[in-house]
């Protein structure tokens, strides 16, 4: 009993937490751009799958890490833009057209990948982002460790928190995206299109959900194999409620949520095999179920959430 | 309907030969086979207050859409200032000048006066919102146009007369040169139509030029220097206001001779709908009750004055069964009710005519047969042993069609494809079909032309002399003084005490709905 | 750009753009196929020979059309009411959970007992595991969508336990799968030595009453009602939290069958790879059929010998088997996007 508690001291604990937490920071940061814009977007978790995958292919042909980056970017931004092109102007279900693009983009993926490495059996590793310390900050005991001995990219994550709040609450564009979000018509009468700034959100938030899937594969796991998203994507949109649509508080639930992930394994290892694993490893998804649940009395959406917008009155 | 206003001004101001403010050449938009407009022409001079005037259908909105970039005309052109204005570009007209007072406000209610005002106003490539810089300008404008407001204020905590000076002031904080009103008055108590038509004076002043759509004449006659009629999709009459009669435009404005409805004298039975001190939670953006008492009785119209957002759609949403009371009591024919739901109303014999026939009324995508029996699909006539008979149902669909003028293709027909009045007939019909002993009609005018209006108003009145209760709730004053032999006045979710036909003046029922003089009864 | 509602279309316009969806979908896979480095005109040939040039074949696809007629079903059902259920997967699993329970020798009853008792048995628990988040959605306004998709993470981690567990097979040399079902608890094949079994017609059986009930019944109207407009339902005094609880125990208990059905007719045992993504491709068969119960049919078939087609295809010609989903998701795309364009056009301005 003791000892469940003393995890939390460790080190390690806090390092696997934050590092855990990265990828989510990265999709929950990129869902709810879509959402403030009045866009659910379900592709994420193909969306995960395809930034994950082109990100390290381009990393495991020659390329550098920050192009990987790149890479992963640009092909989430594309699958958003297909998910845009067909909820925005056309006003398709967002959920049909959600679980649409995340089946067809990791089948496609999963095509690709049997196809660049055909006779893989164990899939290749590649050199992925090494730690990089913050001389000073990161010799604070535990918590140096854990924030500011990070790889660049998890820096990237927690700026990335920084400038979605920014862009959001302090600049013109992002007052426009959240106007999209609770009153579309209020935006098309300040002479600002509807179409533009909801596709435009859905692309951004497409390549911030990529990214988070390339931490897997380039920060993390160092390879690529199926199923390595597990779910994750769908977490991230529990998370976005659970933040109530705000980057920050959003956040602190990513990783209070990996905190808890990271613990799981720990207490795992501490059970010792007395309690089957897969008990231990339902729990995330249980806890972000709780989580909803708690949430959903209180949840303040953007009222404009899945309503599809129509130009022109009545 | 105001006694106290300025008198219209005597005309422009600027010499006749300058450039007009605007000019509209021959404006045609096609939806389908309808016409909404139909080459339609104008002026618009330089400190002029023009109305648009016609009724619900004649193409006032699809203009003013056009202007504003909404819609691309399919022939004609506009001019602003001399220079030509690009088609179906919002930001365009905002540019020029233009701006537009919507209906249904467009206002973004969980952010704040400032934040809806200044929205699309700098560059979306400026990296920071300059707030304070707005801030001041409101705060100028605001001053310089006696629109006071708290620029910190969020939407939902403004009234609806406060929600529609930010809507005035984003025009001005745009320098609008041109302002465009869609039935302003709809929604505001007499007393502030007052205060709204000083604003536009103030702003004349300025230079402004103004187009007042409306279909109520007295405004137009109030307000406006020249009047344009509108019918059905044409401009047929172009006339000075200060040289034209009520009747006349009335009649330009309708085209035919529309007899109003004869009521007979009121013969009130029991009362079979009562409520008794009844206090509820708000219903969306309305108000809640607070220890409100009411009674209708058997063969006689009660009308429900008030501006909307005073409780009128929480009343509603009671007397149809989708909301409970908190506390007090309800009862239908002397029988206190406890279990309370759509359903229950249905069975106790309420018909019930929603305020918004998309949203409640009618289920869009489904046939106009699977509509008609929506309320009445578990009797024995249409389903026995869980399974449904469409052949009842298709005869009641075409029996409804026929006896309540319903223009459909088919009863197959997805319902969305009727007009707006041929839908609320249809609902009309369905409610009253059963010939329910209490009638909810909530706005059951809104949005139709003339013809329909008159239809919904001569079967309620044949309902109501067959016996029924009915409570008519109505945004329109004149709709519920002609209808109404009792009128009540809701005000802050108190109902004041109610007034036979011809008992109260206008001047009165409008201070009752601003909430001054006598406040509801003791709870 | 606007959409404007179109009158009701004929026949033909109803056809012509799912038949154009399904020619996009060509292109993409053709496109696929070049990428692979072979010939569209060599392996569109092959696909169509592995799903249908032969008995074995044509009974292949029929018997992979069977678990996918059940999830369909249980999509569409759901869909129509606006129940967005992504739990299929989950619900199969726990069909197949039941059915090894009470089928491994538990209960000593003769066939005809014994299989109608485990179907029901199998449907009531599918239909207890979609009840929970449809309880959720009714009562605490939590979106369904990610509880039935967190659901399928937490059943299969649930079910693989149990394989390593209680239900772990004794002579199974030590892989994780169950006993296998007695003889009373099997399907029976319909052709003798083939794989195609009794579950194929339980599932054409199980389509017709499931048209049945949405064209004929008060539930199936309530449900499309419920689905098009909830607040109008509601207004009508349609019980609309009772409906959703209705759907959502008949959409789960159709997705439980397509477990049983594969345990009970095909496998013999439970595994953990009892199903390479049925619930999901469940999904795509329900919107091609355009939620229609008797189109679902079509519609698995069509699904079933895409992959079945695809698998022999990429023995002989090595494009990825892959290219069989990928062809599915963006039928479903593509067929989405037909809809709309029948009921509605677009307007430029």
């Amino acid at each position: 009993m003791e000892q469940a508690f003393d995890i939390l001291f460790q080190t390690s604990f806090w390092v696997a937490a934050i590092r855990i937490a990265s990828p989510l920071i990265f999709a929950t940061m990129g869902e709810l751009i879509c959402e403030r814009a009045g866009v659910l977007n379900l592709g994420i978790e193909g969306i995960m799958t395809v930034g994950a995958f082109a990100g390290w292919f381009t990393v495991y042909s020659g390329g550098d890490l920050w192009t990987g980056v790149l890479v992963a970017a640009l092909a989430g931004a594309c699958f958003g833009l297909l998910h845009a092109t067909l909820t925005v102007p056309l006003g398709l279900s967002q959920h049909v057209v959600g679980i649409g693009i995340t089946l067809f983009a990791t089948s496609l993926t999963y095509f690709t990948y049997r196809l660049a490495l055909p006779e893989v059996t164990t899939p290749p590793k590649i050199v992925p982002f090494q730690p990089l310390p913050i001389p000073g900050l990161s010799s604070i005991p535990v918590l140096g460790q854990a924030l500011f001995s990070q790889t660049a990219l998890t820096y990237l994550a927690f700026a990335s928190v920084a400038i979605v709040a920014w862009v959001l609450y302090r600049t013109p564009v992002g007052l426009a995206l959240r106007a999209v979000g609770e009153n579309p018509a209020a935006v098309e009468a300040q002479g600002i299109s509807v179409t533009g700034m909801r596709i435009g959100a859905v692309v951004v938030g497409s390549a911030l959900m990529a990214v988070g899937g390339a931490f897997l594969t380039m920060s993390a796991f160092n390879s690529f194999f199926f199923e390595m998203i597990n779910g994750r994507g769908w977490i991230c949109i529990a998370l976005v409620v659970f933040g109530s649509w705000r980057p920050g508080k959003a956040l602190i639930g990513a990783i209070l949520f990996a905190a808890f992930d990271a613990y799981q394994v720990r207490l795992q290892q501490l059970s010792g095999g007395v309690v089957p694993y897969q008990l231990f490893l339902m729990m995330p998804y249980a806890l972000s179920i709780l989580a909803l649940i708690l949430v959903a009395r209180r949840a303040t959406y953007p009222k404009a959430l899945m309503i599809p917008y129509q130009k022109g009155e009545r | 309907m105001t006694n106290a206003l300025p008198e219209p001004d005597a005309g422009p101001q600027a010499d006749a030969g300058a450039t007009p403010v605007l000019r509209l050449g021959s404006i045609t938009k096609r939806f389908g086979p309808l016409v909404a407009n139909d080459a339609i022409s104008f002026e618009l001079r330089k400190g002029e207050v023009i109305a648009l005037l016609g009724e619900n259908g004649a193409g006032k909105t699809t203009l003013m859409n056009i202007l504003f970039g909404h819609y691309v005309a399919d022939e004609g052109s506009v001019e602003v200032m001399g220079k030509p204005l690009a088609a179906g570009d919002p930001r365009a007209a905002l540019d020029a000048g233009i701006g537009m007072v919507h209906q249904h406000f467009t206002l973004a209610e969980s952010m704040t006066v400032l934040e809806n005002i200044a929205l699309g106003t700098q560059s979306a490539w400026k990296p920071r919102f300059d707030r304070s810089a707005a801030r001041q300008r409101i705060a100028r404008l605001s001053a310089d146009f006696g629109l006071a407001l708290d620029p910190d204020a969020p939407i939902t905590s403004l009234s609806v007369g406060e929600r529609q000076r930010v809507e005035i002031l984003k025009a001005l904080y745009r320098d609008a040169r041109i302002l465009i009103l869609d039935e302003p008055t709809a929604v505001l108590t007499p007393s502030e139509t007052d205060a709204l038509f000083g604003t536009l004076k103030l702003l004349v002043g300025q230079g402004l030029s103004i187009i007042f759509i409306s279909h109520k004449l007295h405004e137009v006659m109030a307000v406006s220097d020249r009047v344009l009629v509108l019918r059905a999709g044409r401009l047929v009459a172009e006339r000075k206001t200060a040289g034209s009669s009520r009747s006349e435009l009335a009649a330009l404005m309708v085209g035919q001779e529309v007899a109003s409805p004869t009521v007979a004298e009121p013969k009130p039975g029991p009362v079979v709908f009562e409520l008794k001190g009844v206090s509820t939670q708000g219903q969306g953006n309305a108000a809640r009750l607070d220890g409100v008492s009411l009674a209708l009785r058997a063969g006689e119209i009660t009308g429900l004055a008030g501006v909307s957002g005073n409780g009128q759609a929480t009343l509603a949403a009671l007397m149809a069964g989708t909301l409970s009371p908190a506390s007090g009591e309800m009862a239908i024919r002397a029988q206190a009710i406890s279990d309370w739901s759509p359903r229950a109303a249905l069975v106790h014999g309420i018909g019930r005519i929603p305020e918004d026939r998309h949203a409640f009324g009618t289920i869009g995508d489904m046939s106009v047969t699977e509509n008609v029996i929506s309320e009445r699909y578990r009797t024995p006539r249409f389903s026995r042993y869980g399974f449904l008979d469409w052949k009842a149902a298709r005869a009641f669909a075409e029996a409804i069609v026929r006896d309540y003028d319903v223009k459909c293709p088919s009863p197959e027909a997805r319902i969305r494809l009727l007009s707006g009045g041929n839908m609320q007939k249809l609902i009309l019909g369905r409610a009253l079909d059963p010939d329910p002993a209490i009638i909810l009609a909530n706005q059951p005018t809104r949005g139709l032309d003339v013809g329909a209006v008159s239809f919904v108003h001569r079967r309620l009145l044949e309902a109501r002399d067959r016996g029924a209760a009915i409570l008519l709730i109505s945004e329109d004053l004149e709709e519920i003084l002609a209808l109404s032999d009792q009128i009540i006045v809701m005000s802050k979710g108190r109902l004041s005490t109610p007034s036979k036909r011809g008992q109260r003046s206008i001047r009165e029922l409008g201070e009752l709905m601003a909430g001054q003089g006598d406040s509801a009864d003791a709870a | 750009m606007r959409l404007e509602p179109k009158p009701a279309p004929s026949l033909g316009v109803t056809l012509l753009f799912p038949v154009m969806a399904i020619a996009a979908t060509l292109v993409v896979a053709a496109l696929l196929v070049l990428a692979a480095g072979a010939s569209p005109f060599s392996v569109f040939p092959l696909i169509v020979k592995g799903a249908a040039g032969s008995q074995f074949a044509i009974l292949e696809t029929l018997t992979r059309a069977t678990p996918l007629i059940f999830t369909g079903l249980a999509v569409a059902v759901a869909f129509r009411a606006r129940l967005w259920n992504i739990g299929a997967e989950a619900q199969l699993y726990i069909g197949g959970v039941v059915t090894v329970v009470l089928g491994t020798g538990a209960l000593p009853l003769p066939a005809i007992v014994l299989i109608p008792l485990i179907m029901f048995a199998s449907m009531a628990a599918g239909a207890l595991l979609l009840a929970g988040p449809a309880v959720l959605k009714t009562r605490f306004g939590v979106d369904e969508v990610v509880t039935t998709l967190l659901l399928n993470f937490i059943v299969i981690l649930f079910v693989s336990m149990l394989l390593e567990g209680v239900l772990k097979d004794p002579m199974g040399l030590g892989w994780p799968q169950s006993q296998r079902v007695v003889a009373d608890a099997q399907l029976p094949r319909i052709i003798q030595g083939k794989r195609l079994h009794l579950g194929f017609a339980i599932a054409v059986v199980a389509a017709l009453v499931t048209w049945v009930v949405m064209k004929k019944t008060v539930l199936g109207y309530e449900m499309r009602a419920v689905g098009h407009n909830i607040g109008a339902a509601r207004f009508a005094g349609i019980p609309v939290n009772r409906v959703l609880m209705k759907t959502a125990l008949l959409s789960g208990g159709l997705a439980a069958l397509a477990g049983f059905s594969e345990v009970a007719g095909l496998k013999g045992n439970l595994t953990l790879d009892l199903s390479p993504g049925y619930g999901y491709t469940g999904i795509v068969v329900a919107m091609l059929a355009m939620l229609n119960p008797l189109g679902v049919i079509a519609a698995a078939i069509f699904v079933a010998a895409i992959f079945v087609g695809s698998d022999a295809m990429s023995r002989s010609a090595g494009v990825p088997s892959y290219i069989a989903q990928v062809m599915v998701a963006t039928a479903l795309l593509t067929m989405v996007t037909a809809l709309l364009l029948t009921r509605y056009r677009i307007r430029w301005k």
